[in-house]
């Protein structure tokens, strides 16, 4: 299918500070770079979650382990799924919503291109801030779901939680800016033509997810300050001895970590809708129903947190009425599944990468959906809560669903990212290494669970029931750590020697990949102006749409206004010659587009705003405690200085 | 293949729906702003009623082992005038907003400084309600109330402090260079934001203040 040409695209030479280097990428705004940036951190922490749940595994691979202490092991499962929620899963979703939505929706960026470089900059800090806890050899440990009063002063002394909770917080900023920007993005900067009807899936469910981040993040912003306050300050607000409510932690957490399980697994579920339906050559089956749907997840994931606290005696109407509120998000969890296999029946299936991991989704995440709807019912919970049941549930679903949607993302728009496609043969080894090593990992922890093994124990006595499974279960981790680096071998190699893709190496159909790979600064010379969902096929191979609906025959296109003048441009499907003709680009300059400039300014903010929180975490320190507040209100004049410098400097040149 | 014609600020750039993008913005932040000041407020009701020892907002309270007695500690008479101040202050904004959009340089920098001095007032008010609670006994440390009271109380003056400021920004605008009609989507953004710290202080006033 890969158009045959010479060399990725190539650009003008760089010729200021802003376009090479470092500093290209220190100062940028650009979308595409951002969404880079993302992808490279999510890996790379990708290796460092990776890396604790491999020592989790030889610790616990036979009775007694004495690998780790418990104190260590506390902060290992801690970090490890700190890592994998908040700094893999979701800047890898961040890193797909950066680069794809606004190619996706014919835009030239974000809404607010220097906003979105401050998200990036601040989850970076704010990664490195809940990291910092190793080299000061107190790393969190109380769980990624700290339960409060547990993690406390009183119950949890030292610096150890302190890192959790300042870097969540900050995490949460940059979530909350990047949610913003987004929704703004989606409403407001859609082509011509692209009604909602019309946005590619993946676009749908990103923007799903961005109203989940929005109104999900602020719940635990409120918990966590609250905690922090009671860490730092004294505060009563998980103090029981002063009246407090042993419970609202758990329910503000989970008010938010319900939703937040949807944040992290609606983006693999707008990639694999992507994927689908290029690798069967067929629309995929009832696109609206899968919008509904994805919506219809959205609502309800904010009417299911308690399932979570159903060991916490809630009481029969409680439980009840959440056992049921479970139940009801299975049917369109399950019509999304229903579709996708539709989307398949009859198509012309290629077995490529990106569509193995896509099916792999399906197969994998449908056994952890079906794990879920077992704890649904709480009679049901009560045996499995806190045992190795609950753990393999929530792998199947975030490895087995988010983390295959996110590799088959990963190598379907690699060749758009970086102009070359990903090893074919090294990718089938990688998932078929990943299948294999992940149904040998968390498959067993259903029988360990059930047999009575509780999560979060470092030691386990013999002749329990349990030796075999935890074996196995650590040879699929050996195995998926070698599937991992047959990945990053695959990522880094093809970079340089990955066959060449052109516009369109997979015949897709939506508008992304009318652009060249990589694509322009400016990703669109002209905006094109949208007919239907698959303008692509429209173009090449009208047959496949026939049954999707197009603009009307009788309705004229609209005559758009772009920048106080009329245009008439409308998508013309570029021809296989056209693209392998072109090799260089104009600049925006060149083309008169205005682009925004570079700018370090939200760099400079978000390290105002870490430092202000590094002052806080001083007040806890033993060497340095006077310090914390000339720290923490440098911080803050630093931040306030670069953001009025920000906000008061033009986004765009002023001549050009 | 056409190029674009130069556009001049990046109000003209084409949108989707014809708003300015901040315009959306700020209702996803408003609708957030919905949920961290929703989550506050649930925190007080829920505590409401469970603290240890005093002092409480509506009864007196006396220390059994001191026997000191603590009166009920919310003042309504200086807290509705603080209210008053603030809800006029809405008023101001609406009218700054009103002639920035019809080019009254000299109206637009009253209103402004009106609004901007209102919420400084009501700043005020909630400076003088603190330090007297700190004196009557009451910090945020002292019980559930002290707590929850503060925090909630604290975020919304914070919320009015950064609206105090954009204001102050917008008025030192005024007088560096005008504020035209075309700048009135910078006034439009700080009122919607003006107002709603405003709605957020009506909720609180009533649901802590007013029901006992």
């Amino acid at each position: 299918m890969a158009t045959t040409v010479a060399a990725p695209p190539r650009y003008a030479v760089p010729h200021t500070k802003y376009e090479r280097g470092l500093w290209s990428w220190l100062a940028t705004v650009d979308h595409k770079k951002i969404g880079q940036l993302y992808l490279y951190t999510a890996i790379a922490f990708f290796l460092i979650g990776g890396l604790e749940a491999l020592i989790i595994r030889e610790q616990l691979k036979g009775p007694n382990g004495q690998l780790v202490s418990a104190e260590m092991y506390n902060q290992l499962f801690t970090m490890h799924g700190t890592t994998m929620i908040f700094l893999v899963i979701m800047p890898m979703g961040a890193a797909f919503f950066n680069y794809l939505i606004p190619l996706q929706i014919g835009a030239r960026d974000v809404a607010f291109p220097r906003l979105n470089a401050f998200s990036y900059w601040v989850f970076l800090l704010g990664a490195l801030f809940m990291n910092a806890g190793w080299i000061v050899g107190a790393a969190p440990d109380g769980g990624w779901f700290a339960y409060a009063p547990l993690t406390t002063q009183q119950f949890s002394p030292g610096l150890n939680m302190d890192f959790w909770v300042i870097g969540l917080q900050i995490l949460g900023l940059s979530s909350l800016a990047a949610g913003f920007n987004f929704i703004t993005t989606i409403i407001n900067l859609r082509a011509p033509g692209m009604h909602f009807m019309r946005m590619p899936i993946f676009t749908w469910m990103s923007f799903v997810t961005q109203f989940l981040l929005v109104l999900a993040f602020p719940i635990i912003t409120v918990a966590v300050t609250f905690l922090m306050l009671d860490r730092f300050f004294g505060t009563n607000f998980y103090t029981i001895t002063a009246g407090a409510d042993p419970l609202l932690w758990q329910h503000l957490f989970w008010l938010f970590g319900h939703p937040e399980v949807y944040i992290l697994i609606l983006p693999a579920f707008g990639l694999v809708s992507e994927v689908l339906p290029v690798f069967s050559r067929k629309p995929l089956f009832g696109y609206p129903v899968m919008v509904y749907s994805g919506i219809l997840i959205g609502f309800l994931g904010f009417g299911v947190w308690a399932h979570h606290m159903f060991a916490v005696g809630m009481g029969p109407i409680a439980d009840s009425v959440f056992g049921v509120t479970t139940m009801l998000i299975a049917i369109p969890t399950g019509v999304k599944i229903f579709n996708w296999l539709a989307t398949m029946h009859g198509g012309s299936l290629r077995f490529t990468t990106p569509m193995l991991f896509a099916i792999g989704l399906i197969a994998l995440f449908t056994i952890g959906g079906i794990s879920g709807i077992m704890h649904s019912s709480p009679p049901a919970d009560l045996q499995q809560t806190d045992t190795y049941f609950i753990v393999a549930h929530f792998h199947y679903v975030l490895f087995g669903g988010s983390m295959m949607g996110i590799f088959a993302g990963t190598y379907f728009f690699y060749p758009k990212i970086t102009g070359r496609l990903m090893d074919e043969r090294l990718g089938k080894i990688h998932f078929w290494l990943t299948f294999v090593g992940m149904n040998l990992a968390f498959f067993p922890m259903h029988f360990a669970g059930l047999n009575g093994m509780p999560r979060r124990i470092y030691q386990y006595q013999a002749n329990q029931g349990w030796d075999i499974e935890n074996l196995v279960s650590t040879w699929g981790a050996r195995i998926l750590g070698v599937a991992t680096l047959v990945f990053i071998w695959n990522f880094v190699k093809s970079r340089r020697s990955g066959a060449v893709a052109g516009r369109d190496p997979w015949g897709a159909a939506t508008i992304e990949w009318t652009l060249p790979s990589p694509p322009p600064e400016y990703n669109y010379a002209v905006i094109p102006t949208i007919t239907s969902r698959y303008p692509l096929w429209d173009a090449k191979s009208p047959e496949l749409t026939a049954d999707v609906p197009h603009t009307p025959e009788g309705e004229k296109r609209t005559d758009v206004s772009v920048g106080g003048k009329e245009t008439h441009a409308s998508f013309k499907g570029p021809s296989d010659t056209h693209m392998a003709s072109e090799v260089a680009h104009p600049s925006a300059k060149e083309l008169g587009i205005a682009m925004p400039t570079p700018t370090i300014k939200p760099l400079l903010a978000s390290i105002g705003l870490t430092v202000m929180f590094l002052g806080l975490i001083l007040k806890h320190s033993v060497n340095y405690q006077s310090l914390w507040l000339p720290v923490l209100l440098a911080g803050v004049a630093f931040f306030v200085v670069s953001l009025y410098a920000w906000l008061l400097s033009p986004l765009e040149p002023e001549h050009h | 293949m056409t190029a674009i014609p130069h556009e001049h600020g990046h109000a003209h750039h084409y949108t989707t729906t014809g708003l300015d993008h901040r315009k959306i913005a700020i209702w996803a932040f408003i609708g957030s702003e919905c949920l961290f000041f929703g989550s506050l407020i649930s925190t007080y009701l829920i505590y409401k009623g469970r603290s240890v020892v005093g002092p409480f907002p509506h009864e007196a309270w006396t220390n059994p082992s001191t026997g000191q007695t603590f009166p009920a500690i919310l003042d309504i008479p200086v807290t509705s005038a603080s209210t008053f101040v603030l809800l006029m202050s809405s008023l101001f904004m609406v009218l700054a907003h009103a002639s920035v959009v019809r080019g009254d340089r000299k109206y637009s920098k009253i209103w402004l400084a009106a609004t901007a001095l209102a919420g400084a007032t009501f700043l005020g008010f909630q400076a003088f309600e603190f330090t007297s609670f700190v004196h009557e006994g009451l910090t945020p440390r002292t019980n559930l109330f002290g707590s929850s009271f503060f925090i909630l109380t604290g975020f919304h003056g914070a919320h009015v402090t950064a609206g105090v400021i954009w204001l102050i920004t917008l008025l030192f605008i005024d007088f560096r260079r005008g504020l035209r009609p075309a700048d009135a989507i910078n006034v439009d953004l700080c009122a919607l934001y003006w107002h709603f710290v405003d709605v957020v202080w009506i909720a609180i006033f009533t649901l802590i203040y007013l029901i006992q």
